[in-house]
């Protein structure tokens, strides 16, 4: 049976936290950060009914939902693997090794770009600029920027995320019990 | 070096918790400005001749001087931290590290507009960083730096901290606006100006991340000895990202006016061009700027030295001369290919434009796809001079400044490296294989 689409008590809590930080009425401005809660809390991604459901919570229709998780990169409109592997692909990333770093992680998962591994755990994604041009090649799993990397430290980087199995998303679900 | 307003004690062990910043003499600048008439500061700020650390470099003071104060509505103060400009991580960093300077500045700029909610919009990618501000923000909160009655003055304020969904066009005032009021980042014509309409239609300044630290030590020093630091109408400091090829990548904090070769060689700062290499060009202020040669670079065309300064980067316009921009600074050695980083540049660009405008939307696939033939070694005579045709189409012709920042790459590198677009489309033989960035999700090899 489908899991049903619901928040968590304490996610639920902390979406009626954020939206009350915007004036009577202008809850919608909630959308994005409610939309990357929701990422953590589904598996990864945003599915139809993931979207309805954060339709509902904001009271606005839910095209006004898709045409925002539609806009922005971060938000997966498609099942990812445990663990998005976001390895940026600009400029000063790319003058340094980027795009051997992106080889390199394809021959080892065995995947191209925008695909998952066979069993779940790793899917890759080119971004873009993530801020990090001085620490340069990088990639982030997660929150987690890892930087200066080379191929060797991208194996044992990999390895680690493997070892421990657990699905990881850019809102961390360790902060939610902080935010109360 | 020079002087250190917004990097002092960036090193400290805990700068990044209250009380350890407080230690360092923080939120005494707070202290001083609550005591303070709000246009007082104002003043402060207009004195000091900050101008915009974002990237436009327009007076921080006169556009504070703009916001509308219409009775009976709201007004707000809004931090662009959606930092997403290729070469810049400066904002990254000073939040990350000293998270109390950005919300001690924020308090103070909204004390002086007038504002009574203020928010900080962080790109989303930078979770980790929303997380350390969020944490920051609470322990303001329990210190009564924020909230009712901040310190006895009678001054309420709450502020909250907003991330983005991944977007670099929200790094665009309007754009961003669009996006805190919970819709997709289609920047707005201006005018109205968001000094009059701006957030939810409210009046509304939105200040970078680093503009809004630098009104702490103008607060404490004054605005006129912070106008001191620099040369002319570049005053104070700025935080340089320097990236690329070089020695010591990283962020710096200079005297405006500094010679960009002390800043390039000198072991203070990027400690010159890694394995001895040989400059071959620069990008000085962020993707967005144009490309200067080497020679270019270090000297103007009147073969004065160059600073790092807006008027002496800026010097021969774009003939000859580039701008400070965000102070993201790429550096490539002669080993690096101008038009494959131009590629990739025209690809980013692609890939955020938002689409409302056909000049930008079209444009930047089309240079895109120009760029790739050329890459792919079936680049034709014309194709040169077609680039060019299509940059001069954009530049200045959308609504928001994405457009340009697409076509002045494109430009620059084709006034100053023509020669090397000629070669690859004489010598295919030359160009290493690019394709592989295409086989991505979404995209396809273009057809040219």
């Amino acid at each position: 049976m489908e899991k049903e689409v619901k928040f968590s008590d304490e996610t639920l809590a902390l979406v009626h936290k954020i939206m009350k930080r915007y004036p009577e009425g202008k809850h919608k401005s909630a959308i994005i950060p409610i939309l990357h809660l929701a990422q953590m809390e589904f598996d990864g991604w945003l599915s139809p009914e993931t979207m309805d459901y954060v339709a509902s919570i904001l009271r606005i229709q839910p095209i006004e939902v898709y045409e925002v998780a539609s806009f922005y990169s971060m938000f997966n409109l498609k099942p990812v693997g445990k663990c998005l592997v976001e390895v940026c692909r600009t400029g000063p990333c790319w003058l340094l090794g980027a795009e051997d770093l992106v080889r390199h992680i394809e021959k080892k998962l065995n995947i191209k770009d925008g695909e998952t591994t066979a069993d779940g755990m790793f899917t890759l994604k080119t971004v873009e600029c993530l801020a990090s041009c001085g620490t340069a090649p990088m990639m982030q799993i997660g929150e987690t920027y890892h930087e200066n990397l080379t191929c060797d430290k991208v194996d044992q980087v990999l390895n680690e995320y493997r070892q421990k199995g657990e699905r990881v998303t850019h809102w961390d679900k360790k902060h939610i019990k902080a935010q109360q | 070096m020079g002087k250190q307003l917004l990097l002092d004690n960036i090193h400290a062990p805990g700068i990044a918790t209250l009380g350890v910043y407080r230690e360092f003499g923080g939120y005494k600048a707070l202290e001083k400005a609550l005591k303070m008439k709000p246009e007082e500061l104002v003043d402060e700020v207009k004195k000091s001749g900050l101008r915009g650390r974002g990237g436009a470099g327009f007076p921080t003071g006169m556009k504070w001087g703009f916001l509308a104060k219409p009775e009976g509505v709201p007004r707000h103060l809004v931090c662009n931290a959606d930092e997403s400009e290729p070469g810049t991580f400066k904002d990254r960093y000073l939040m990350e590290r000293k998270p109390h300077l950005l919300i001690e500045g924020m308090i103070i700029g909204s004390f002086a507009l007038g504002a009574r909610t203020s928010y900080i919009y962080i790109r989303g990618e930078m979770m980790y960083v929303y997380h350390i501000l969020e944490q920051a923000i609470q322990d303001a909160y329990d210190a009564g730096l924020l909230g009712e009655n901040i310190m006895g003055s009678g001054y309420s304020l709450d502020l909250h901290v907003h991330p983005g969904g991944g977007a670099y066009i929200c790094g665009e005032e309007t754009a961003l606006i669009e996006s805190l009021e919970g819709k997709r980042g289609n920047p707005r014509i201006k005018p109205p100006f968001p000094a009059v309409s701006g957030v939810w239609n409210r009046p509304t300044v939105v200040n970078n991340v680093e503009t809004i630290a630098a009104v702490v030590p103008i607060v404490n020093m004054g605005g006129e000895e912070y106008a001191k630091i620099g040369v002319g109408k570049s005053t104070g400091t700025k935080l340089i990202s320097a990236c690329g090829h070089i020695n010591k990548p990283g962020v710096y904090e200079i005297d405006l006016g500094l010679p960009v070769e002390e800043f390039l060689y000198s072991d203070n700062y990027c400690g010159g061009i890694r394995n001895g290499n040989k400059l071959k060009a620069v990008v000085a202020g962020g993707s967005s700027v144009p490309i200067l040669p080497a020679e270019l670079f270090l000297k103007t065309a009147k073969g004065e030295p160059r600073l790092m300064s807006y008027e002496s980067l800026a010097d021969g316009g774009f003939a000859t001369g580039t701008m400070l921009g965000s102070g993201g600074f790429i550096v490539m050695d002669d080993t690096a290919s101008v038009v494959k980083n131009l590629w990739n540049f025209t690809r980013f660009y692609h890939h955020e434009s938002c689409g409302q405008c056909s000049p930008c939307r079209e444009g930047t696939g089309w240079m895109e796809k120009v760029l790739y033939r050329i890459l792919d070694g079936h680049g034709k005579k014309e194709d040169v001079d077609l680039l060019w045709d299509i940059q001069s189409k954009i530049d200045g012709k959308t609504i928001c400044p994405l457009g340009d920042a697409a076509a002045w790459p494109v430009a620059s590198a084709i006034r100053h490296f023509r020669s090397e677009f000629e070669e690859y489309i004489k010598n295919p033989g030359s160009i290493k294989d690019v394709k592989h960035y295409y086989r991505l999700h979404n995209e396809k090899e273009p057809a040219y």
